[in-house]
C-alpha cells in the first residue's frame, strides 16, 4: 500500500553550531525509519552529509538526533509516527557542540560521568572470594532499575537543567553515579557523594522527568537523582559530606 | 541561529509544564511579599490608615488579582507538596495522577476564595 | 560555595517548604472564611492584637518565607540570567533580610497594635 508517489519533506541541518536547515525530497515508503530517511539523503541526494550510526537495531545508542523538536533513536523511530503531515526536521543533539551536521561532540558528556565519580571502586583483590549479593535486595534492586544506561545522550540532550546550566553533570552522569551508590561492592561513595552534591550536580535537577519521558531504555533519571539528593543529605546531617 | 530557536517538541509533557507553572508562581509571589508586608505593616499607623488601605482593596481590579494571588499560591502550593513526594518518596508512575490532583485542588482553592469574594 | 554548603541550603529550601505547607494553609483557610463577610482593619486587628498564640504563627510563617523564597530566587537568577555567582549570593541573602525585616514589622505591628 506504499504511495510511490509521495515525497516526504525533509529538512536536515547543515553546518556546525552555526549553519541552516537544508530541503531534501525523499520518497516516502512502508516501514521506514529516520535513520532511512538519512540513509536516503546520504546516499543518493548528498553525500557531504555527516551522521553517525551503528547498529541500526536500536541497541548501541549512536543514531540519536533531535526529530522534529524531541531526541530520539532514529533507528527506532518510524516515519509514520512522527512526520504527521509529511514533514520532518532531522536536528543534532541539544546541548554538545556540533561537529558537522548531524554528529555531535560527546566528550564533555562523557567527562561529565567521570566527573561524578561513575567508574566502580573496587573494594577487593582476586585473591578474595566472589562477593555475594541478593539480587533481590533493595539496594541491588534501586541498582538494577538504572543500570541499563548505555549512554547515549538522548536524556542529556533533553535536559534543560544542562541548557541553562553548562555545569550541571546531567541525568546520565548522576544515574550512574546511583547505581554505584548502591553496589555493597564499591569502596567509593565519600568521594562520589561529594561529586554529585550541589549546584552543578544532583539539587540542579528540578524534576522535570524530560529524561523519562525520553529515555528510549525507559529509565528513570530523575528517581535516581531523587535518591541522591537523599544520600547527599544523610551525609552532609551525619558530617561525612 | 544554532538549530533549535526556542526548543519547543522536548518540552511538551505535563511534567514540564508542572514545573514551569511552579516556577513562575514562586516567582510572582517572592515579588508580591514584600508589598504583602508593606500592606499589613501600616497597622502600626494605626486603625483608620489599615481601613483606608482596606478600602482601596474593595476595588475589583484588587480582587481579580487577589484571586489570581490565590491561585498563585495554591498551585505553588500544592506543586511543591508534589514535588517533595517525587524527591522523599518512592513514587513512579503515580506521578502522573498526582499533577492532575495537584493541579485540580489548585483550582478549588481558588476558586472556593472568589465564591466567597463574589 | 562547597558541595556541603550547597546541600544544606537545598535541604533548607525542602525543609522551609514543609513548613510553609503547614503554616500557609492556615492563612488560606482563614482568608476564605474570614472574607465572607468583608474585611475591616477592626476585624484584623481584634483577631491578632494582643494573641501571642498569633504572633509565634506568624513569626514562623515570616522565618520559613525568608529562607525558602530567597533561595527560589537564587536559583532563578543563576539559570536564567548571567548575573555573576557571587552577586547573586549577595542579593539573595539580602533579599532575606528586606523579607524578614518587613515581615517582622506587619506580624508585631498588628499584635502591638497600640492606639487608634
Amino acid at each position: 500500500m506504499a504511495d510511490m508517489a509521495s515525497m516526504l519533506d525533509v529538512s536536515v541541518w547543515r553546518g556546525a553550531d552555526e549553519g541552516r536547515f537544508v530541503s531534501y525530497p525523499v520518497p516516502r515508503r512502508e516501514n521506514q525509519t529516520v535513520l532511512d530517511v538519512v540513509t536516503y539523503v546520504q546516499r543518493r541526494l548528498d553525500a557531504t552529509l555527516a551522521y553517525r550510526f551503528s547498529c541500526r537495531v536500536g541497541m548501541c545508542g549512536s543514531c540519536a538526533m533531535t526529530v522534529n523538536g524531541v531526541a530520539r533513536w532514529t533507528c527506532r523511530t518510524h516515519v509514520g509516527r512522527v512526520a504527521r503531515d509529511g514533514r520532518l526536521r532531522i536536528a543534532p543533539l541539544r546541548n554538545m557542540p556540533v561537529i558537522k551536521d548531524l554528529s555531535v561532540d560527546m566528550a564533555e558528556f562523557f567527562a561529565k560521568a567521570a566527573r561524578a565519580k561513575g567508574a566502580f571502586r573496587p573494594t577487593a583483590d582476586r585473591t578474595a572470594d566472589f562477593a555475594v549479593i541478593a539480587p533481590d535486595s533493595p539496594r541491588r534492586r534501586r541498582a538494577d532499575a538504572a543500570i541499563e544506561c548505555i549512554g547515549c545522550g538522548v536524556c542529556y540532550a533533553s535536559c534543560d537543567v544542562v541548557t541553562w546550566n553548562p555545569d550541571y553533570l546531567g541525568p546520565a552522569a548522576l544515574n550512574r553515579a546511583w547505581t554505584l551508590v548502591n553496589d555493597e561492592r564499591d569502596g567509593g561513595n565519600r568521594e562520589r557523594l561529594a561529586a554529585v552534591a550541589g549546584d552543578a550536580g544532583c539539587h540542579a535537577c528540578h524534576s522535570h522527568q524530560s529524561c523519562m519521558e525520553r529515555c528510549p531504555k525507559h529509565l528513570n533519571p530523575t528517581e535516581s537523582i531523587a535518591g541522591l539528593k537523599r544520600a547527599t543529605v544523610l551525609a552532609a546531617l551525619t558530617g561525612k559530606l | 541561529m544554532g538549530p533549535f530557536g526556542l526548543a519547543g517538541g522536548s518540552r511538551d509533557h505535563p511534567a514540564y509544564w508542572a514545573f514551569a507553572v511552579h516556577r513562575l508562581s514562586g516567582l510572582l509571589l517572592v515579588l508580591f511579599l514584600p508589598a504583602h508586608f508593606y500592606v499589613l505593616s501600616r497597622a502600626i499607623q494605626g486603625a483608620a490608615a489599615l481601613d483606608a488601605v482596606l478600602a482601596w482593596t474593595e476595588g475589583p481590579l484588587v480582587k481579580a488579582a487577589e484571586v489570581g494571588l490565590i491561585i498563585l499560591l495554591a498551585a505553588h502550593l500544592t506543586g511543591g507538596l508534589r514535588l517533595l513526594a517525587v524527591e522523599f518518596l518512592p513514587w513512579r508512575d503515580w506521578q502522573k495522577t498526582l499533577i492532575a490532583v495537584t493541579a485540580g485542588a489548585s483550582l478549588l482553592i481558588g476558586l472556593g476564595f472568589l465564591i466567597n469574594v463574589a | 560555595m562547597s558541595a556541603r554548603a550547597e546541600t544544606l541550603l537545598w535541604l533548607a529550601q525542602r525543609v522551609s517548604a514543609m513548613v510553609l505547607a503547614v503554616v500557609v494553609a492556615v492563612p488560606i483557610g482563614t482568608i476564605i472564611y474570614a472574607v465572607q463577610g468583608g474585611l475591616s482593619a477592626q476585624e484584623i486587628i481584634g483577631r491578632v492584637q494582643g494573641n501571642t498564640g498569633w504572633l509565634a504563627f506568624y513569626g514562623v510563617f515570616v522565618a520559613a518565607v525568608a529562607v525558602h523564597g530567597p533561595i527560589g530566587l537564587r536559583t532563578i537568577l543563576r539559570e536564567m540570567t548571567p548575573v555573576p555567582a557571587r552577586l547573586i549570593d549577595v542579593a539573595a541573602a539580602a533579599f532575606a533580610v528586606l523579607l524578614a525585616w518587613t515581615g517582622w514589622q506587619a506580624a508585631y505591628g498588628l499584635y502591638g497594635f497600640g492606639g487608634a
